[in-house]
């Protein structure tokens, strides 16, 4: 009884020495995000629901943006299309080659760092111009693929400018940058309790039901987040396929934003595009419930484990 | 066995890792390629053509690449010298100090961190246009000051975690000998909090590097380009593309990273790491 009241009177000190401390260091955070995020968030929602060319003010059209978009617009449901294909195709083969790859490099062999640096490279470089304006140049009719191709007797085609392989080429350009993911998975790997593996292999358990029975269940909180931020990462692509397609050839690959970039930022349709940019938030919010609400299927935490 | 199984393991690593940094060599031969050499899958060039890196340098009319590496230099050191400060001042503050609502501003920080910036950006723009601030770097100086740039949240929250691990006896016989919360800040939490503060300035300069869509918005006439936006100037600007200058120009472009990479690549695997598991 005696130290709790002792504790609460060092708190109750403590509460009147910092709280106005306490918002003093906060401050810039706390103005940033009442003016920068949490204003803008609601003057987004309010051009939302009017005609905003930027010259005029606003003018109240109540839900015509909204029923524009989900009934009348081609250019939505093509690019919204786009984007689901690119997401639900590049995020799983993005992180089943990290995990893959993060697992051969989780042993104790010579040159590991070697190895490691060769493949998170590629990584590091990004979303950048840069990367991109190489992946433009490789994948072109009579590039650096299509000759390596060549030399083994196969004939490649125009991987940009035809539509069925353009949007495949972007996500293979993604695909090859799984460096952050594969790092987070490592550093997961190396926590996992080694006397685990030894006491399922005295029992006679193979590397195959090892995977299966204690690798991935441990390191499925680690998939979850890595599964969330690479889904909302990844409805958020612009730059490759503004840089190297232009969303084209025939809108096979025009990913949401860059529509949303254009209706915007070149016709200055701002309220139709604060109305795309809500859509799309609730598009990632749904995306992002749905693994959650399924995690509890599969993913396994410690504490509830009965330990 | 074992040493059989060691060496297909490294057969196997050697092979990942040769896919992906082939294209990264072939790049750097590319930039010394004329362009009939272009599309051979061999690295290295018949005749190094030197020239593919000066021509480049001056391949946008009135503006040197000089000119575009100095904006960008500009525009990234003002933003990580506010981030690092405005970041840690915040950090500080959830990590060590008891404050009323602490709890729901932590809770809307990691809301935050998950937030689409699309969802604000038009209002921003709005907001930005009428004060001016379009074509200036003001609309990424004034975010970062108010850590609401690109990262911003994530750098707060990496931060946080990292004040968390420095034992708390310091700040407390600090606080005895009469040191202001400030004191405690700029003299004992700061010092130790180095090694996070280094993996925020490496973020911030990677990702601002690579910040397009900020870019393309804000920034619109060619004095003002970053190297981004010189280089899709480039590739859009000429009829038939001179690739050995534009690869030789972008090869250029990543090497600030590259150098970066090299130099710190042990706050690198941390930074990444440090977000989803707890150590």
């Amino acid at each position: 009884m005696d130290t709790v009241t002792k504790k609460k009177r060092s708190n109750f000190w403590k509460r009147w020495d910092s709280p106005l401390a306490g918002y003093l260091f906060l401050s810039p955070w706390l103005i940033g995000f009442l003016l920068l995020t949490f204003w803008p968030m609601m003057m987004s929602l309010y051009y939302s629901f009017t005609d905003y060319s930027l010259l005029k003010a606003p003018e109240w059209a109540g839900l015509d943006n909204y029923n524009k978009i989900l009934f009348k617009d081609s250019l939505f449901r093509t690019s919204l299309c786009v984007t689901l294909l690119f997401v639900v195709v590049s995020v799983p083969l993005k992180l089943v080659t990290a995990l893959l790859v993060a697992m051969l490099l989780n042993r104790d062999i010579k040159g590991m760092s070697f190895y490691r640096t060769m493949i998170y490279f590629p990584s590091l470089i990004g979303t950048s111009i840069a990367v991109a304006i190489l992946w433009k140049n490789i994948f072109s009719k009579d590039g650096f693929i299509n000759q390596l191709l060549g030399l083994v007797g196969i004939e490649g085609r125009a991987w940009l400018t035809d539509p069925s392989t353009a949007l495949g080429t972007l996500i293979l350009l993604v695909v090859w940058q799984f460096g952050s993911s594969m790092i987070i998975f490592l550093a997961g790997l190396k926590q996992l309790p080694k006397d685990l593996y030894e006491a399922s292999s005295v029992d006679g358990a193979g590397k195959v039901r090892q995977f299966f029975t204690i690798t991935l269940p441990m390191l499925s909180p680690i998939i979850l987040f890595n599964l969330v931020l690479q889904t909302i990462n990844s409805f958020q692509m612009f730059t490759q396929s503004f840089v190297i397609t232009k969303g084209g050839p025939i809108h096979s690959t025009y990913v949401y934003v860059m529509y949303l970039y254009e209706r915007g930022f070149a016709r200055f349709d701002m309220g139709y595009a604060s109305a795309l940019a809500w859509v799309l938030l609730v598009i990632i919010g749904i995306a992002t419930a749905i693994i959650f609400s399924t995690s509890r299927l599969w993913v396994h935490y410690e504490s509830e484990g009965g330990k | 066995m074992r040493s059989y199984k060691n060496s297909l393991n490294h057969l196997f690593l050697l092979l990942a890792s040769i896919i992906m940094i082939y294209p990264v060599f072939w790049w750097i031969g590319a930039a010394f390629k004329s362009n009939e050499e272009m599309s051979s899958p061999g690295i290295f060039p018949k005749t190094w053509l030197w020239s593919n890196f000066t021509d480049g340098w001056n391949s946008v009319p009135n503006f040197s690449f000089t000119h575009f590496y100095g904006n960008t230099f500009t525009l990234i050191a003002g933003v990580l010298f506010t981030t690092v400060i405005s970041t840690s001042l915040v950090a500080f503050a959830f990590a060590r100090l008891d404050f009323p609502l602490r709890k729901l501003w932590f809770g809307i920080l990691m809301v935050t961190l998950m937030l689409p910036q699309q969802v604000t950006i038009v209002p921003q723009y709005v907001m930005f246009n009428k004060l001016n601030w379009v074509n200036t770097y003001l609309p990424f100086y004034i975010p970062h000051i108010l850590a609401a740039g690109v990262g911003g949240p994530f750098f707060i929250y990496l931060i946080i975690q990292f004040i968390r691990g420095l034992p708390r006896d310091l700040d407390e016989a600090a606080k005895i000998d009469g040191c202001s919360w400030f004191g405690i800040y700029w003299r004992i939490v700061l010092p130790l909090t180095k090694p996070a503060l280094v993996t925020v300035a490496i973020y911030c300069f990677l990702w601002t590097w690579d910040d397009f869509f900020g870019q393309l918005i804000y920034i619109n006439t060619v004095d003002k380009y970053t190297i981004n936006l010189a280089l899709k100037l480039f590739i859009d600007s000429q009829g038939s593309i001179p690739w050995g200058q534009l690869l030789a120009m972008s090869l250029v472009s990543i090497l600030p990273a590259v150098t970066i990479f090299f130099l710190a690549q042990k706050q690198f695997v941390e930074g990444v790491a440090s977000g989803a598991v707890k150590g």
